[in-house]
């Protein structure tokens, strides 16, 4: 099973969010940076897939030569190949995202196919919510794609079946995996069977692979990384591609970014300890959410 | 020309909430446009009630039906929404080499997002999730505003697109919004409005992903629609100091939610969390416990009417963004508060 995972390096942001003095930025100064968390979890969900199943994971992010970093860190996780499509650091919009990615993992496989079995992604970015990038990758790719999965399994194809790794050779030196063979229709007859929460039900999708999915966190717990997958993190090589110029117009366009409004000034304090609950079955009492 | 809403139907029968609210941004779009508002569906014609409909300012319906459709199916839809949006039956573009539709909407729910990215795929055009308002300023442009970090940021943004193609950030708009609306266009169907049957075109590649549901529900008080929320964060300690909050949920016939890190310390399953990547919660008291108030949880809990914070530091910021607070430990507060609600 080879499978790719797509993050984004995005602030880690605590109590407060702030905006650069222009508008059209987070202030980032005082922020460190992770991935989204959805995408942590899509991470480990690759690696427990590749665990039980063999095969290998990449961790592919678009973003500016620091967005290394946090391709290291999802390898410290126990994924085996960081690529970063770099860019100056501008933001990208999703339809200019998803056609770099669809250029980069379509083709690279031997024979011009693709690649992978499963390209596995967060449901929405941290930052900027656009929640369609895996969509319009698959659309790209003509692949089915499943969206918000909170439970994950791969059937059929007999377990322990390696997908066929593509050796990407135009790009990379392709390391160790594969065999260059043909990958079969539909990944070797291999399906997945994913299921997310909807209003309180269940809905189960079925598709075969090859196909893109993206995952909500909850769908795992992630490790923490291990020491010596941090030291195998810190040397590995970060494979860099310079994806094809972004389009200068975006169908959406930021004007500027701004903190909504607090509607609330400030707690009003009701007291201290057990000396403030008469103070707060009151404000219950008042609230109408006594029984 | 016509804003086009897509309508979600509820486990009751009959237009479910965010997509009522989500009909209130589509209206508003119309009316900025001077344009008609029509409401599309996929299932029968009968599944919704029109009399809703048109006091929200509809004055089109189209019953989205196929035999080929059994389960919810993303890209079938987004496939049935893209047919009537370039070829609505009835209707006729009045620009030169437009559609008869300037553009879709929907909720931002889990369907909506997934089936106007489709859309917006399927059409190349660009799609905005998560707005909160939408004025069209020209033919080819709206602008709106739009959630950045589930809403801790907003964003003003230009959409420029022949069809503008846009999901609603239901939570942050307000299920009567409607009723204020001074620029509110008289409905032109009056109370007898029919949904129309629309039959998409639709190849097997349409299907390929196509859900099939469990019937089953999980049992006891939702916490995306429960009245009360008991909130724990790292202050609780552990595990086992869950056990007061959920009394005390059960109490006020409320449900215990909780801040990421104790779904990540795996102190609690990740459907209790409440934030940014768990669930939005709406209640008319969230009793956060313990818990300090990053932008993250509180993308979560801005929907509550009221927030009672009880937290050892005055300082916390969740304190700043409450309406109420009791400054302390809530391993003293919350069984002396259980203790009077007990004897009252």
């Amino acid at each position: 099973m080879e499978i790719c995972v797509c993050v984004k390096r995005v602030p880690m942001v605590g109590g407060a969010i702030m905006v650069t003095p222009d508008g059209l930025e987070v202030d980032v100064t005082m922020s460190g940076f992770t991935v989204s968390p959805h995408e942590e979890c899509a991470v480990e969900e690759a690696v427990q897939i590749t665990e039980r199943l063999g095969g290998s994971v990449a961790v592919l992010t678009l973003g500016p030569p620091e967005a290394a970093g946090q391709l290291r860190d999802m390898l410290a996780l126990g994924a085996g190949r960081g690529i970063l499509l770099q860019t100056d650091g501008a933001e990208w919009g999703p339809d200019a995202t998803a056609a770099a990615i669809a250029d980069a993992v379509a083709g690279g496989g031997s024979g011009g196919s693709l690649g992978y079995d499963l390209l596995l992604f967060g449901n929405e970015a941290a930052d900027t919510g656009g929640y369609q990038v895996p969509v319009r990758v698959a659309h790209a790719l003509g692949l089915p794609c499943v969206t918000g999965i909170k439970r994950l399994e791969i059937v059929g194809g007999g377990v322990g079946d390696r997908g066929v790794g593509g050796d990407r050779g135009d790009r990379s030196d392709g390391g160790d995996r594969g065999d260059g063979g043909d990958r079969g229709e539909g990944g070797g007859g291999q399906r997945i069977v994913a299921s997310r929460e909807y209003r309180g039900t269940e809905e189960v999708f079925e598709v075969p692979l090859p196909a893109v999915v993206s995952v909500k966190e909850g769908i795992n717990l992630p490790r923490y990384p291990s020491l010596p997958g941090r030291l195998r993190a810190k040397r590995a090589t970060i494979e860099t591609i310079e994806p094809r110029p972004r389009p200068e117009i975006d169908g959406l366009r930021k004007v500027r970014l701004r903190v909504p409004e607090s509607t609330s000034k400030g707690a009003q304090v009701l007291g201290s300890g057990a000396e403030a609950v008469p103070a707060l079955v009151g404000l219950l009492d008042e609230l109408g959410v006594l029984p | 020309m016509t804003v086009l809403c897509l309508i979600e139907t509820d486990a009751g029968g009959g237009a479910s909430d965010p997509s009522m609210r989500a009909l209130t941004v589509a209206r508003g779009l119309a009316t900025s446009a001077g344009e008609d508002l029509a409401a599309a569906w996929v299932g029968p014609a009968a599944a919704i009630d029109t009399g809703g409909l048109v006091s929200a300012g509809v004055s089109s319906a189209w019953a989205i039906g196929s035999a080929l459709l059994s389960g919810y199916a993303p890209v079938a839809w987004a496939r049935a929404l893209d047919g009537l949006a370039s070829d609505l039956p009835g209707l006729r573009g009045q620009q030169d080499g437009g559609g008869p539709v300037s553009a879709v909407v929907a909720a931002a729910t889990d369907h909506g997002n997934e089936v106007l990215a489709h859309l917006g795929a399927i059409t190349g055009l660009p799609m905005a999730a998560n707005c909160v308002s939408a004025t069209r300023t020209s033919p080819t442009e709206v602008s709106l505003v739009r959630q950045r970090w589930a809403g801790s940021l907003l964003e003003d943004s230009v959409l420029e697109a022949p069809l503008a193609l846009l999901t609603v950030a239901a939570d942050a708009i307000p299920a009567d919004a409607g009723a204020a609306d001074p620029g509110r266009k008289p409905p032109t169907a009056a109370a007898g409005l029919r949904a129309e049957r629309y039959e998409p075109g639709l190849a097997d590649g349409d299907l390929l992903v196509q859900a099939t549901e469990s019937a089953e529900r999980r049992s006891g008080v939702s916490l995306a629609s429960a009245r009360v929320v008991v909130g724990g964060g790292r202050g609780v300690g552990g595990p086992e100091g869950f056990a007061v909050l959920e009394e005390l949920a059960g109490l006020l016939g409320g449900a215990v939610g909780v801040s990421r890190v104790v779904t990540s310390e795996g102190w609690r399953p990740h459907r209790q969390q409440v934030g940014q990547t768990g669930t939005k919660i709406t209640p008319e008291l969230y009793l956060a416990c313990g818990i300090s108030g990053a932008i993250q949880h509180m993308a979560g809990c801005q929907g509550a009417k009221t927030i009672v914070a009880i937290n050892t530091d005055a300082g916390a910021p969740i304190v700043a963004k409450a309406d109420y607070a009791v400054i302390g430990d809530l391993h003293e507060v919350i069984p002396a508060l259980i203790a009077t609600l007990k004897a009252r």
